[in-house]
């Protein structure tokens, strides 16, 4: 538990630092005689976004409940905010802030309201660079509910629902945003909106912002960075970029010559199409390059994870490639 | 600020918008009018019957019984309803993501609950008192001990019903605390006096606070006379003062560890289940 403050742990692969919103060594979770969680590593600076990827039951939802000091761990260092979060006390809850799925509550209130009494709250963490609780109008206006602001929760669609959650999860203004399926039920307008208030509060407010999501393109617009969690263990991490590159490389080549199609995989498909163009010139038509999609590498890895899981072994190979 | 006063204070605003909220519901509203009707169609049906071995009304003395009845049911029942639902929806779930929320949430809670039992009290005082004759209501002595009893009741019941609201998990559950309550309010000579019942299922009933807060009210309202006829021929008061604060003392240190307990296991992923499990229940 104390390893964290030693000072040799200045040499290991996470220097402790204070831009490290979050650091996770060797997360374990069992319930019972069953491993949820086999080892998770996971860190996160200031104002990055995070995105933790995985199919149901990977163990996404104990993570989280984890760091946000919901749930107790069974072993592991875990530093959320600088904090053991099974010991964290009310100022370092006022510096986080919490989006859940499946709120119904407070039907009956007015949304102002609701914001200005859960603000409240806030006020005594204000500081000099975090001014707390977010005004009720500013805050309304970031997440598009100006015009619902007098009506009861309960009279809210799906989708305005979703937003007052986000707004209560950022009304005090956190310095840590845990986000969970936000965007489940927006049409592609909120979507949009949504996604430039997640780049405004990490680019803006530094606001460092962990979220799960089944959405993989929503991963790739709003991510600096993708961790994909199968198995109880990260099984890869990147940028989208790097995800996407890490799965065999291949590119697909679809042309036509002749009325004929073609479809090669190539891994340098550069140099393919130089030498396709030099043997048939403008005989090629309908030339299409297809790069390995973020989707398609999650496909792989996770399929990998679960073939190499009743294999054994093989998703420890993936592992460090990620590290490497 | 001291975050504990701020929180202290929201919690009471809270309350303060709840009760609004809730006084503005037409569904809570007839549940505050409702048992004013049944008490005026009761003390209707009882005109003409008097207290055994009196020449009292019995719809008299019914009457105070069932304003301490209220304040039992209110703080045992309610609390415990409302904590279950709370917690099913996710309020409290949002008050443990909130710096100092659980104390917000719960003085916000004790802030509604009281008031409501209070107001609910006057909702059926006032109406009765053009169906009865013979209360004290211009003794000052009367309101002084109607108003002690009130608020001890209050502290007595209030905490066991968080615990009792902490332990049931599933809201169907609150029917096994309903039933007993039913028959809790059978035995404790709420509607008519117990001295008639056997010795033993007096003593069952003088276990819990039900029958200290009907007899705390008919000692308030009630002549004096009218004591003749309850057990031992006394309103008992010290009695009254040690089994309710018996009560009283017992939930306020159960409370805060059971509260504490229930709070500690509410997590994201324990809400979603409930509601998954409300849902096929639905189905």
């Amino acid at each position: 538990m104390t390893a964290v403050e030693l000072p040799e742990s200045a040499a290991g692969p996470h220097p402790p630092d204070e831009d490290l919103v979050l650091d996770v060594r060797d997360l374990r979770m069992r319930y019972g005689t069953v491993d949820v969680l086999h080892g998770v590593d996971l860190t996160a600076r200031r104002g990055e976004v995070l995105a933790l990827l995985g199919p149901n039951g990977a163990g996404k939802t104990t993570t989280i409940e984890i760091l946000e000091g919901f749930r107790m761990r069974s072993a592991g260092d875990v530093r959320v905010l600088g904090v053991d979060p099974g010991r964290g006390d009310e100022r370092w809850r006022a510096r986080m802030g919490v989006v859940l799925q499946s709120w119904r509550d407070h039907g009956r209130w007015r949304v102002q309201e609701l914001l200005a009494h859960l603000g409240d709250f806030y006020a005594p963490y204000s500081t000099d660079r975090v001014r707390r609780p977010w005004p009720v109008t500013e805050l309304l206006d970031a997440v598009g509910l100006t015009q619902h602001a007098r009506k009861r929760v309960s009279r809210l669609s799906g989708g305005q629902r979703r937003r007052l959650d986000v707004a209560v999860g950022i009304v005090g203004r956190p310095e840590l945003l845990f986000l969970d399926e936000p965007t489940v039920g927006f049409d592609p307008a909120a979507r949009r909106e949504f996604h430039e208030l997640v780049h405004r509060l990490a680019d803006l407010d530094d606001t460092t912002i962990l979220l799960t999501t089944h959405d993989l393109d929503e991963a790739e617009k709003l991510a600096d960075r993708i961790l994909i969690l199968a198995g109880g263990r990260i099984i890869a991490e990147g940028t989208p970029d790097e995800l996407s590159r890490r799965i065999s490389g291949n590119a697909e080549i679809r042309w036509t010559r002749d009325g004929e199609r073609f479809v090669h995989s190539a891994t340098d498909a550069t140099a393919f199409l130089r030498g396709l163009f030099r043997q048939y010139g403008d005989e090629v038509q309908e030339l299409e390059v297809r790069r390995p999609s973020l989707e398609d590498a999650y496909m792989a890895l996770v399929y990998e994870q679960e073939s190499g899981a009743r294999e054994g072994g093989a998703a420890r190979v993936w592992q460090q490639g990620s590290q490497g | 600020m001291n975050p504990t006063t701020v929180a202290v204070r929201a919690g009471f605003r809270r309350g303060m918008i709840e009760l609004r909220n809730s006084f503005t519901n037409s569904q809570d509203v007839w549940g505050y009018v409702f048992p004013t009707l049944v008490l005026l169609v009761t003390i209707f049906f009882m005109r003409g019957a008097t207290v055994p071995g009196t020449d009292f009304s019995l719809g008299a003395r019914t009457l105070p019984s069932v304003l301490g009845m209220g304040l039992a049911f209110g703080g045992l029942i309610t609390l415990a309803q409302q904590l279950v639902v709370e917690r099913e929806d996710g309020t409290l779930l949002r008050a443990k993501a909130t710096p100092n929320g659980m104390l917000g949430y719960l003085v916000g809670k004790l802030t509604l609950m009281s008031t409501v039992a209070l107001v609910s009290m006057l909702i059926q005082l006032v109406p009765s008192l053009f169906l009865v004759d013979g209360l004290r209501l211009t003794s000052a002595g009367a309101w002084l001990t109607l108003l002690w009893v009130a608020v001890l009741g209050l502290v007595a019941t209030l905490p066991i019903g968080a615990v009792i609201g902490s332990l049931i998990e599933n809201p169907r559950n609150l029917g096994l605390v309903m039933l007993p309550m039913m028959g809790l309010i059978a035995l404790s000579g709420i509607f008519y006096p117990i001295n008639g019942y056997p010795g033993w299922l007096q003593a069952v009933a003088q276990v819990f606070p039900i029958y200290w807060l009907g007899l705390g009210m008919r000692s308030a309202l009630l002549p004096d006379a009218l004591a003749a006829v309850e057990i031992d021929g006394s309103w008992r008061h010290l009695e009254t003062l040690g089994v309710l604060g018996a009560w009283a003392v017992l939930g306020l240190v159960l409370a805060p560890v059971v509260l504490r307990r229930m709070a500690r296991r509410e997590s994201g992923s324990r809400v979603a289940a409930r509601r998954e499990r409300a849902m096929q229940q639905v189905i």
